[in-house]
């Protein structure tokens, strides 16, 4: 063929053979569009349909189930959009709105650690500028292989350098996230990216394109070659036992930070002076996704002119621009007579605009390229996608899994043998200090950074007036959730819900970023549906809206699946920062109070899995009516100025949350057990937190306990410079930061 | 007291500097690259950040910004100006301050707090220290080692131009553990470290940082605005 596969051309040549299943496609998706369009679609449609219709786009597996996660007039109380725009949208009063979004990155990090990962922040803060709001911190949830193995040295350095690199330059304090270690992301690290950020209910934008005659406008980078095909053959496909490395890397993005701050600034520059009617942000699948969206979110068509998007590459061919997956791009819909005026802020901020369309009223995506139609085509066809109904069926081999209880694994016995058990587990990868990482990441730009890593939660001021601020945390735990995807979804969502708390926030709102294996494998859809449907009970149970989300299918190499991780990240709103909690110990002589329920539970738990690497039993038990009970309790007690602080346990039990509130405070503490000491200092029973008490204020916490009807222990009280357990063992502090904090600059230089 | 925080394409750090202004009791007045105008503020404060996105070298296009045209010179006839981080990079890079600030020793961005000892109080951006004065505040920066030869950190030394020193040792690998110094004048002054990221407990590590700004604003006071 010599010119140009245009509409023409693919209407007298319906035989032509056609890459669709390298471009990811099955014969019946590919006969499907041909049904639609009533011809064999053209070079560039199929290309755009191929991204469109990927996993990673349309969410074809997940759909039925995401249902589910639709909120009831209960929990949608504070929310001013819900699933289908860009991210969700959340009022937290004096006239403040916040959008929040987790994404995974997951595939690209692990073929280029580096640029994958930047590119990883760069796509979720553009996908809340795209709703209006101004972005104001980032996190990051992470998992690799096992520390010491030798991929994971060649993926965390890269993937952390990425972070540190993307997100310091754009000026967005990194104010929390998660590391954790596990063989099963050997070959398939996962990295997902949260953004926050918050605006004026006013100033809320829609991803639409509306009204005929309007100017369609790409600006920021050029398109140029990278990353084509990124959402479909990197993003939606399984690596093979090779690893794909190298083939697949072509699909990798390249981020340009310095671009995405001003391209920030002048997108909220244009959304001051009302210039745009309509925004989105250029992610996966770029401008193929962006028009398809804008236009089928809207009430017409939109015709685009090829020729006129800037290219860094003049031998892309259409289909290379639909796909490409540049990063630092924005498309706005501009009315006519505004568009100099859009174009002004542009200039200022030295970022290229071009009009390279119009919002027509035909009801189709028509695109032009040297002189011929390469595109014409129904835009909701190519937006919405095909649903699928994939099997699921329960795994077979979990019955013997949840039976091979830790129950036979022997325990620690005596003062000596519970020391070394914990520092084992304060000095294993998951648990040690993560200040490796964190000291790379900016955390206090733009000045309004409360609480951040190590504490449970990030916090960030909103208000400097009146202290209104927002509280974030993510947690997940791929052991639980193999043990039990329904329970263990909870667990994450439990977790975090109560970090936020933790800081003093009420938790409103929730995302989640969905990491599974192949959506063919009816074991991993299983654990999918069971996710996703403890995830929707969990939300609806705490009143509180999942306000939008991500899934991110084929996380395995071969046949082997990572552990289904559901990362679940939760929101919270503060009255008034100057009143947050840290976890560490900041008052000496502060009474330590243990709260709620110690049971024998150590299934999928960090003893279990660093005394005996053993994965088995069922997860630890869930109470979320004693979760929302603990949660309103540190709430009244921030409030009130009762407590000197407030750590959650989670991995590692009350031992590893009690050496962590020394090791942050600086400060030591002497307490007493009850019962089993083994049991008392390392299960993982859910909805329990440690807390210090302000000197004086004893009675006032013990009564507001009671009145919340949380089980309060006191355990002994807070200073000196060591950790004891009275009768059991004492850690002096600089032997606890030795062992805490040697371990991952001995693994990572 | 007008006090003006340059605004450079990939400033990070500017919103940041104009709260500390604003928290010394000064007024804060932004100032952008493209302009050649400095609005008659009483002294200029250039941020941090990554100013042209850090291209070529950290501060070397920023220092051919237009604004700069108008800050070099009122710099040399005694306007106080203070860089932080990205600002102490573009200081050197227009010349106002010997030395240069290469890339960390160990490769890596290091954001971490570390303590200062205020060794020179006679400039008026530190004139409300004491003399060996200890402060908690934060750096965070990939290319903060700062650099210069031997007779120049010799001169810096002698005449006392080395302001303020990393008590515990830089953790990038500063020459003679120099965290800022000023020049001959004492009225340009640039530190790596991030002083207005230090003025307030609730969202640093001290208000230690503070004592940089109001020791402006006090000198302000007493010598008053210049005719």
């Amino acid at each position: 063929m010599s010119g140009e596969d245009t509409v023409e051309v693919a209407a007298a040549t319906p035989d032509v053979a056609q890459p669709f299943k390298e471009l990811g496609l099955t014969g019946d998706e590919y006969q499907k569009i041909r049904d639609i369009l009533g011809r064999r679609p053209t070079a560039a449609e199929l290309a755009l349909y191929s991204v469109m219709w990927s996993e990673h786009c349309s969410y074809k597996s997940s759909k039925v189930h995401l249902r589910n996660l639709a909120p009831n007039d209960d929990q949608s109380q504070y929310l001013l959009a819900g699933i289908g725009a860009n991210a969700g949208v959340v009022d937290i009063g004096q006239g403040y709105a916040v959008t929040f979004k987790i994404e995974s990155h997951n595939h690209p990090s692990f073929v280029e650690p580096h640029q994958g990962a930047a590119t990883g922040i760069g796509g979720i803060v553009r996908d809340i500028l795209a709703m209006g709001a101004r972005p104001v911190a980032v996190m990051d949830a992470l998992r690799f292989g096992p520390a010491g193995a030798h991929d994971t040295a060649r993926v965390l350095p890269g993937v952390v350098s990425g972070i540190s690199f993307y997100g310091n330059c754009l000026g967005l304090p990194n104010i929390g996230g998660e590391l954790a270690f596990d063989p099963s992301y050997s070959g398939n690290p996962l990295v997902n990216a949260l953004c926050v950020g918050v605006m004026r209910h006013d100033d809320l934008k829609a991803a639409v394109a509306t009204g005929p005659g309007n100017k369609v406008i790409l600006f920021g980078s050029r398109t140029g070659p990278d990353g084509v095909g990124g959402a479909s053959v990197l993003a939606s496909a399984t690596f093979g036992e090779d690893g794909g490395k190298s083939a697949k890397r072509p699909s990798v993005q390249v981020g340009d930070p310095f671009m995405e701050k001003l391209l920030v600034e002048c997108c909220l520059e244009l959304y001051a002076a009302d210039l745009v009617e309509g925004i989105q942000d250029l992610g996966a699948a770029g401008v193929a996704c962006a028009t398809t969206e804008l236009s089928a979110g809207g009430d017409g068509g939109m015709f685009v002119d090829m020729d006129a998007i800037p290219l860094r590459d003049p031998n892309l061919t259409p289909a290379e621009i639909l796909m490409s997956e540049s990063q630092e791009r924005m498309m706005a819909v501009v009315k006519p007579e505004r568009v100099a005026a859009f174009m002004g802020i542009c200039r200022k901020w030295d970022v290229e605009a071009t009009v390279i369309g119009e919002v027509t009223g035909d009801g189709l995506l028509t695109m032009t390229w040297r002189g011929g139609t390469v595109v014409n085509i129904p835009p909701r066809t190519a937006a919405d996608g095909p649903v699928y109904q994939r099997p699921f069926t329960r795994p077979d081999a979990l019955d013997a899994l949840q039976a091979d209880g830790p129950e036979r694994l022997p325990r620690a016995d005596g003062g000596a043998a519970l020391r070394d058990t914990l520092l084992r587990l304060l000095g294993s990868p998951g648990l040690a200090d993560k200040r490796w990482v964190t000291r790379q990441y900016d955390s206090l730009v733009r000045g309004n950074t409360v609480l951040a890593m190590p504490d449970d939660g990030g916090l960030v001021r909103v208000a400097e007036e009146t202290g209104l601020g927002i509280a974030l945390a993510t947690d997940g735990n791929g052991r639980y959730c193999t043990l039990d995807p329904y329970q263990g979804t909870q667990l994450a969502l439990a977790e975090a819900y109560r970090n936020v708390a933790m800081t003093g926030a009420v938790p409103v709102a929730v995302t989640n970023c969905l990491n599974f294996g192949s959506p063919e494998d009816p074991a991993v859809m299983w654990q999918l549906a069971e996710a996703v449907r403890g995830l929707a009970d969990g939300c609806k149970h705490l009143g509180i809206p999942v306000t939008g989300g991500n899934v991110s299918l084929y996380n395995q190499t071969g046949a082997t699946a990572i552990h289904p991780t559901p990362v679940i990240g939760v929101l919270g709103v503060h009255d008034d920062v100057r009143k947050r909690l840290g976890a560490g110990f900041a008052a000496e002589g502060a009474e330590v109070v243990l709260l709620g329920t110690t049971g024998d539970e150590f299934g999928g738990s960090a003893w279990a899995e660093v005394a005996h690497q053993h994965l088995g039993g069922r997860p630890p038990a869930v109470d979320l009516d004693a979760e929302r009970r603990l949660a309103t309790l540190i709430v009244a007690a921030a409030s009130g100025g009762v407590l000197a602080s407030a750590h959650d346990l989670s991995d590692g039990g009350l031992a590893i949350a009690l050496a962590e509130a020394c090791l942050h405070g600086g400060r030591g503490c002497t307490v007493a057990l009850q019962g089993d000491s083994f049991t008392a200092l390392f299960s993982e029973s859910a909805s329990r937190a440690l807390v210090s008490v302000v000197p004086g204020r004893e009675k006032e916490f013990a009564a507001l306990s009671v009145e919340h009807g949380v089980p309060a222990t006191v355990l002994g009280i807070t200073g000196g410079d060591t950790l004891t357990v009275v009768g059991t063992f004492a850690v002096p502090l600089t032997e606890l930061g030795q062992t805490w904090e040697a371990t991952l600059p001995a693994i990572f230089g | 007291m007008r006090i003006g925080v340059v605004t450079f394409p990939g400033s990070l750090d500017d919103t940041d500097a104009a709260r500390a202004v604003r928290y010394a009791g000064a007024e804060p007045a932004r100032l952008w690259h493209a302009d050649r105008d400095l609005r008659g503020v009483d002294a200029v404060i250039l941020p941090g950040g990554f100013s042209y996105g850090d291209y070529l070298r950290c501060g070397a296009i920023a220092r051919f910004s237009p604004v700069m045209a108008e800050l070099v010179p009122a710099a040399r006839a005694g306007l106080p100006v203070l860089g932080i981080c990205n600002g102490f990079q573009i200081l050197c890079e227009a010349h106002l301050l010997p030395g240069a600030l290469t890339r960390n020793t160990g490769l890596r961005f290091i954001h971490a707090n570390v303590r200062l000892t205020v060794s020179n109080v006679r400039t008026p951006w530190t004139g409300g220290f004491t003399g060996g004065e200890l402060l908690t505040v934060p750096v965070k920066n990939g290319e903060g080692a700062f650099v210069a030869d031997e007779p120049t950190l010799d001169e810096l030394e002698r005449s006392g131009r080395v302001v303020v020193r990393y008590a515990d040792g830089a953790p990038n690998g500063s020459a003679r553990d120099i965290a800022g110094i000023c020049n001959a004048e004492g009225n340009v002054f640039g530190l790596m470290p991030h002083p207005e990221h230090a003025i307030d407990p609730l969202t640093g590590p001290s208000s230690d940082g503070l004592g940089f700004f109001t020791s402006l604003v006090n000198a302000f006071g007493r010598v008053g605005a210049p005719a």
